[in-house]
């Protein structure tokens, strides 16, 4: 339980509120590892129960309320001046991810923190994005030419752009999976079903089902999981909205099976389940997907993983797991020769630094 | 249980596993096995309650695991176990716990508004000294901290939201390169711990907080005056009235987090300085700078 009180608390606001202190010094660490710590306010404070927390932790809540909610209007801000900047093109402004389901007003955007935000261009049009950003003030990152190439031969998305004087990120994409992945889900199938936003010219988001297989696919097929509990609970907050479409369901099954993203759809309805109690069809669950030896293995590794990311549960077991599913991301992002000579050239090279602030 | 209740073996056991540790309205559990920030927690802290439950930020001081942990050791400071800021020199391990200290109150304490100020008070008003460094506030704060001025904060004025009112974190004042001998000969009966040198910042000793300021820990302070120090060697004092307007855009210009708190924190800093008076202070000592604010106290 102990290991495991920031998912109960989610799970269970009531049980949450009246946790005593002790409690509350390890779940406010779990959740501020775990990058969930205002959405776990933001729970709190709708459920009107923000006042029965001890002062203490509460203290705790309140400043991540007001991070999330200066941080969402930040976020429209950056917003407006990248669709101003996209749409002088004569194209509608894709977003992606946290951005996206703040502009769509998605329960997803409660208390999510955000460190860049995420569009998606087609790819025909990405030479004359890039140089409109530029024109704009948003300047590449990663001068290093083995990163640049890195990019952008084999990445789905540009360098990180930088603003230079708002000092925001803005990561360009014209794929949600890199070009040398084993899978390769559609990038014009994604845009063409984009979906305008109600009162907001030129601006669209995925449609439901895309952004689900979207989130999916970037948590299980990325390289870095550090954020994977608060992807997992993004992904049962959309998957709780989103059901209450009436085709949700089949039409979601079915859209995975033409990007080709049956396995991340598989996983994510799998944990979503076992993590958040996700109300999902058991029916359903047989159709995305049969759970043989590898999946096996696969709920061992991160289960283990997403359960583990601060501190206070790790061990040997929680570090190899992640080692493990470091390398799967890798092979999955590329062939293995690729994959080699960049493992290769990445331990010669100095990398970047990571440390600094926290 | 305050600190001064542990011997030093008690005091160094607990560290090991993490004391914690109360400073104005935050607990902080620290964890280090650094002999000379045992001797500055004793020193520094004595007076400070001991808490046993809930810490607000878990912060650890320890050597790296390389050869630094040896060879001209360094420490390095965790919070809540990721590394953060460069190593140091392990002689600067309870400055490196004070800096420390401060970025947790400002990265993660955004329920307040805090400004980089000095906070001192008398007749239950106020004194707010925002400055950038190299102005002389830490200087005159500590001045004024022995001169008859209740010290709230030598780095951090918290404003509550709720209350309008400044809540002290009263934790022992820096003194960089030459203010620590003018404070040292102003204030014999200041207790110092020995002056750490070449640190990023010069040399760099702590004054602990009086004893006043612990004893009225949790009593907040009303708006009062906001003065702009600016220490100019050998220039007579000269006190100039600003606007209120100019006195909060002091206050928002060394401010941490005024932009995270959009409307709200600018009605709080609108009405809280409403009820300030603000300067600008020259002067070229510290006698002339404390008895400036003490007619400011006696005028009011």
């Amino acid at each position: 339980m102990r290991q495991d009180l920031l998912r109960h608390a989610l799970n269970d606001i009531d049980l949450a509120v009246h946790l005593p202190l002790r409690d509350w010094d390890l779940l406010l660490r779990q959740a501020r590892s775990a990058d969930l710590l205002a959405r776990l306010a933001t729970l709190i404070e709708r459920a009107g129960k923000l006042a029965d927390v001890a002062p203490q932790p509460r203290a705790h809540l309140e400043s991540a309320l007001v991070l999330a909610e200066a941080q969402g209007t930040a976020v429209r801000r950056e917003v407006e001046h990248v669709r101003l900047a996209v749409n002088s093109l004569g194209i509608d402004l894709v977003l992606l991810k946290g951005g996206a389901y703040l502009m769509a007003g998605l329960p997803a955007s409660q208390g999510r923190l955000f460190s860049d935000l995420d569009i998606l261009v087609p790819q025909d049009r990405l030479a004359e994005v890039e140089a409109t950003l530029m024109l704009n003030g948003w300047a590449t990152t990663h001068h290093d030419p083995y990163d640049q190439r890195y990019y952008r031969r084999w990445m789905h998305e540009l360098p990180p752009m930088l603003h230079i004087r708002r000092m925001t990120v803005l990561d360009v994409h014209h794929a949600i999976v890199p070009a040398t992945a084993s899978l390769k889900p559609s990038s014009a199938a994604l845009l063409a079903a984009a979906r305008p936003l109600p009162d907001q010219l030129g601006l669209r988001v995925l449609a439901p089902a895309d952004m689900v297989l979207h989130s999916a696919t970037h948590l299980f097929y990325n390289e870095e999981f550090s954020h994977g509990l608060r992807d997992m609970s993004d992904l049962d907050l959309l998957l709780r909205h989103f059901m209450q479409e009436g085709d949700f369901w089949p039409g979601l099954i079915s859209r995975a099976h033409e990007l080709g993203l049956n396995r991340p759809l598989y996983y994510c309805l799998r944990y979503c389940k076992r993590l958040f109690a996700t109300p999902i069809p058991e029916s359903l669950l047989a159709e995305a997907g049969t759970h043989g030896t590898t999946a096996r293995l696969m709920d061992k590794l991160w289960l283990r993983v997403l359960g583990s990311l601060h501190p206070s549960a790790r061990d040997i077991g929680s570090a190899a797991a992640g080692q493990l599913l470091y390398l799967r991301a890798h092979w999955h992002r590329m062939p293995p020769w690729l994959l080699a000579y960049h493992l290769c050239m990445k331990s010669l090279r100095p990398g970047p630094r990571s440390e600094g602030t926290p | 249980m305050i600190v001064a209740d542990l011997s030093p073996g008690d005091l160094q056991a607990r560290l090991r596993t993490g004391l914690y540790l109360r400073t104005g309205p935050f607990v902080s559990c620290i964890t280090s096995s650094e002999p000379l920030l045992a001797e500055g927690i004793a020193l520094h802290y004595a007076e400070h309650a001991v808490e046993t439950e809930f810490a607000d930020f878990h912060v650890r001081i320890a050597r790296p695991r390389n050869l630094r942990r040896w060879y001209r050791p360094q420490v390095r400071f965790y919070f809540d176990d990721a590394p953060s800021f460069h190593p140091l020199p392990a002689d600067q391990a309870f400055p490196m716990l004070e800096w420390g200290l401060n970025w947790c109150v400002t990265n993660q304490a955004h329920r307040y508004l805090i400004i980089h100020a000095a906070v001192l008070q008398r007749q239950g008003k106020s004194l707010i000294l925002p400055a950038p460094p190299g102005s002389g506030k830490s200087t005159l704060c500590a001045g004024l901290a022995h001169s008859g001025w209740r010290l709230l904060s030598d780095e951090l004025a918290l404003i509550d939201p709720d209350t309008g009112r400044v809540v002290p974190v009263p934790r022992p004042v820096s003194l960089k390169n030459r203010s620590i001998e003018i404070l040292k000969a102003f204030a014999p009966q200041a207790v110092f711990n020995p002056t750490v040198s070449d640190t990023i910042k010069g040399d760099v000793a702590h004054m602990r907080a009086p004893p006043d300021a612990l004893l009225r820990a949790e009593e907040s302070a009303a708006p009062g005056w906001i003065v702009m120090p600016h220490f100019e060697a050998g220039a007579a004092p000269q006190l100039v009235e600003i606007t209120r307007a100019r006195g909060m855009m002091a206050l928002i210009e060394n401010a941490f987090n005024f932009d995270l708190h959009g409307r709200r924190g600018f009605d709080t800093l609108g009405d809280f300085v409403d009820q300030c008076r603000c300067y600008r202070y020259s002067y070229g000592s510290l006698a002339d700078a404390i008895d400036g604010c003490n007619r400011l106290a006696d005028a009011a």
